[in-house]
């Protein structure tokens, strides 16, 4: 099923990403990832969801979400006119033999090293799913350990602002 | 065709516009500052009260009066006492103790139902609060506009697993329309506010109100009305004036439309101007579960209800429409059967006020989102229009048909075989002599059907039951908040015998606080609906359904001396012949509740019957027999 990027401006207040995760829960929507955080308005926060579903579904599922008191606005992100960012952890076993094809390996995805011990690295990365996905598969003969991955965030290209808007208006 | 007169003043257009303009007004929210707009969403008469300091649970008492509550309904506890004691010198506010808050909770259901205002309840954290999730579910699923409170522990050992701890919040998110938990006493008439005004504008729903103690305690500084903050509550009201015309386009073209209308014409005060649009377009009315009495059964546009046991005229008019308009109904299973197969050449006008009800189960064609109040009225603006131009739609061929039907399968029901009486004929003799201005709630079961079929209702809010979640013990309850909200009117309880022994303590409540409910027990000694799947789909296997309180049994228990026990009145009626004169003697009683204990036969079945998992198509008019189907179509 296709994937599609919500972005839910919410109230910051007790609860709200429990009432947003137990309806998707309820009604059976599949969450691929999720992201929350505040914003930059005081007293709102903003979650990016990406699900699975199309068509009627997600038509539902943004009809539903917009049914909670606490949420302000959703806004569809599609990936021509918003940037959608992963962010990944990676610890890598490296000796003194591979640490610098390691390292090159990073390099050539723009990923830095954060932290170094004798056997192991850990680099960070920021990007698509798929630049990720690709920089995994190289690392992989290596001697993946660890891997810890943020949800996807999004923003919409241009100058104007999803809170921004939302809160005019409210 | 004739015309239906309004026979009752709540078929008047304009009733409780209160909300309406509430809902109007809803863009106010933002710019109210500490002055009032003659349109504030605080619900109540908005009288002005200045900074007093006073407790968090004297500002609970004082919010309900301010918002303009008259009944409560609950029972105290350790986490909600403080609340309880100014709750005491309050005189504008009734409090009704009840035995069980699960009464509670359908008790201000069946106030909110019969008076339209939000019906609230009380409860006490942990079991207390629990113990409401029924009724708060129940009415998630019937949208009744209901604010629940309950007491919270101390926010100090919130977390800590204390005595009579429950996280109620987390526990009823998903079945309320909002929830909210107040830790500090500031935020207590606010906090109210907002709840009365989410829980009756819009969709209505039950909105929970969990207090800590240490909030009920604290001092706080009380001001009437308080500034209501909810930016993410936007509720359409009005429709759009294209798709109205879209629609009445549809309706102007349409060979056989059909109006499908459900609760929320009943909970928009609708009734008048359906009325009024009906007989402009001269179409067919079905009327759900929900929406029984929201057009007058005596109108001879009305068709019947439709659904798994709705009238052959009603199911074969969806079925065959080519066009449905769809006022305040949701597609349910129980009206749709398997939905593909679910009026398969409709197109579909909806008009809804919630837009996630609008192509759920069904696309629409023409969605409408708004409350049907307003968009009926236009609706008929547009259709004179139209009409005006390319004539009004004939529907000569299509009233022959359904007329046919209407005269070849009425509602009726057989004489049972083994000489008890017919359940049927009890409760359609309960309408008859109590008339259209009672008020007829009833549990869920076969008795629930045959009360929705053999009780003509010609007026809204005069037919109350649990229809989506389907609560067996609703009835007692929601009869006696009824009769709180409707004292003047003669209010039945219409039970079985399972469902009367889930709720009955509440005879106690009604004894003791003279509210003077009638309750038909109509007892099949079993639990009837289940038993009737078990005869028609589990060869006669009758596993776990008999409840040994009717006919040649041992009658545990006893419902004519459990009535007596209660301080009631308790009858019996065992023979056709006394029905009449036991109803009679019952309307005569206003002193004391009424329990009459009707033995009927356990052998009767609702009929007709759609079974689970087919098309409506399908419908049966008795045991293996089906109607025969004009060749047409």
């Amino acid at each position: 099923m296709a994937r599609h990027t919500l972005s839910v401006l919410v109230e910051d207040v007790p609860g709200v990403l429990t009432r947003v995760a137990s309806l998707f829960a309820r009604r059976a929507f599949n969450i691929h990832s999720l992201a929350v955080g505040p914003t930059e308005v005081d007293g709102f926060s903003r979650i990016t969801v990406v699900v699975e579903a199309e068509g009627d579904l997600l038509e539902q599922v943004t009809k539903q979400l917009n049914k909670l008191i606490n949420v302000i606005k959703i806004v569809e992100l599609v990936p021509e006119s918003s940037v959608q960012r992963d962010h990944i952890l990676v610890k890598v076993r490296a000796d003194a033999a591979t640490r610098l094809q390691v390292t090159q390996a990073a390099d050539l995805f723009r990923a830095s090293v954060v932290d170094v011990s004798t056997d192991s690295l850990v680099i960070e990365a920021t990007g698509t799913a798929e630049k990720l996905t690709a920089l995994l598969s190289v690392l992989e003969p290596f001697g993946v350990r660890e891997i810890v991955q943020s949800g996807t965030l999004a923003i919409g290209r241009g100058s104007r602002s999803m809170s921004d808007r939302a809160l005019r208006s409210a | 065709m004739s015309k239906g007169s309004p026979i009752s003043p709540s078929l008047m257009a304009n009733k409780a516009p209160a909300q309406a303009d509430a809902a109007k007004n809803k863009d106010v929210a933002a710019s109210v500052s500490s002055i009032v707009d003659a349109v504030s969403p605080v619900q109540g008469p908005n009288n002005i009260v200045p900074s007093t300091e006073m407790t968090g649970s004297q500002a609970v008492v004082r919010s309900l009066e301010e918002l303009g509550v008259e009944d409560v309904f609950g029972l105290p506890g350790g986490a909600i006492l403080p609340t309880y004691d100014p709750l005491m010198d309050s005189t504008r506010i009734n409090h009704v103790l009840v035995r069980h808050e699960q009464g509670a909770g359908h008790a201000a259901q069946g106030y909110a139902m019969v008076t339209g205002k939000a019906g609230v309840c009380i409860a006490t954290s942990g079991p207390g609060a629990t113990n409401l999730v029924t009724a708060i579910a129940d009415a998630h699923m019937d949208s009744v506009p209901m604010v629940a409170i309950t007491g919270q522990v101390s926010s100090a050992v919130i977390g800590s697993d204390a005595f009579q701890e429950a996280d109620i919040v987390g526990i009823t998110m998903p079945i309320t329309k909002h929830s909210y938990l107040v830790t500090k006493a500031a935020d207590i008439p606010r906090v109210l506010a907002e709840a009365f005004h989410i829980a009756t504008t819009g969709r209505p729903g039950p909105v929970l109100v969990d207090i800590t103690k240490d909030a009920q305690q604290s001092m706080m500084s009380f001001s009437w009305p308080p500034r209501i903050d909810i930016p993410g509550y936007r509720t359409v009201v009005r429709g759009h004036s294209k798709q109205v015309r879209e629609a009445a386009k549809l309706i102007a073209s349409a060979e056989r439309p059909v109006f499908y209308v459900g609760g929320g014409v009943v909970k928009a005060h609708a009734a008048a101007e359906l009325l009024e649009l009906a007989e402009l377009v001269g179409a067919p009315v079905t009327t759900t579960l929900m929406a029984r009495g929201v057009f007058p059964d005596s109108h001879a546009q009305h068709v019947g209800m439709p659904g798994m046991h709705g009238s052959v005229s009603a199911v074969t008019a969806l079925q065959q429409a080519d066009l449905l308009i769809t006022l305040g109904a949701r597609f349910d299973d129980r009206v749709t059967g398997v939905l593909s197969s679910f009026a398969p050449g409709a197109k579909v006008i909806h008009a809804d006020i919630d837009p996630a009800e609008i192509s759920k189960n069904r696309a629409a064609d023409v969605p409408i989102v708004g409350s049907v109040k307003e968009i009926i009225p236009e609706l008929i603006q547009a259709c004179r229009e139209r009409f005006a131009e390319s004539g009004a739609p004939d529907l000569s061929e299509w009233w022959s048909q359904l007329n046919r039907l209407k005269e070849t399968y009425p509602l009726g029901f057989t004489e049972p075989e083994d000489g008890l009486m017919a359940p049927q004929q009890v409760i359609q003799r309960i309408g008859e002599l109590t008339g259209p201005e009672g008020v007829y709630v009833a549990g869920v079961g076969q008795h629930q059907m045959w009360s929705a079929q053999f009780i003509k209702y010609e007026r809204p809010q005069a037919w109350l039951n649990s229809g989506g979640l389907g609560t067996m013990g609703y009835s007692v309850p929601a009869a006696m908040g009824a009769k709180v909200g409707n004292p003047e009117r003669v209010v039945w309880s219409i039970d079985g015998d399972g469902c009367f022994q889930m709720t009955n303590q509440e005879l106690a409540t009604c004894a003791l606080n003279n509210i003077p409910i009638k309750v038909a027990v109509i007892n099949n000694s079993s639990l009837g609906m289940v038993r009737q799947w078990q005869t028609l789909f589990y060869d006669g296997r009758y596993s776990n359904t008999d409840l040994h309180t009717g006919h040649e049994t041992v009658r545990i228990p006893d419902f004519v001396k459990l009535a007596d026990a209660y301080g009631c009145v308790g009858l019996r009626c065992e023979r056709p012949e006394d029905i009449d004169a036991t109803i009679k003697q019952a309307l005569e009683i206003n002193d004391r509740p009424v329990i009459i204990d009707f033995v009927v036969s356990p052998n009767a079945m609702v009929w007709p019957m759609v079974p689970a998992g087919v098309s409506n198509d399908l419908i049966q008019i008795a045991r293996n027999m089906t109607p025969e189907w004009e060749e047409e179509d």
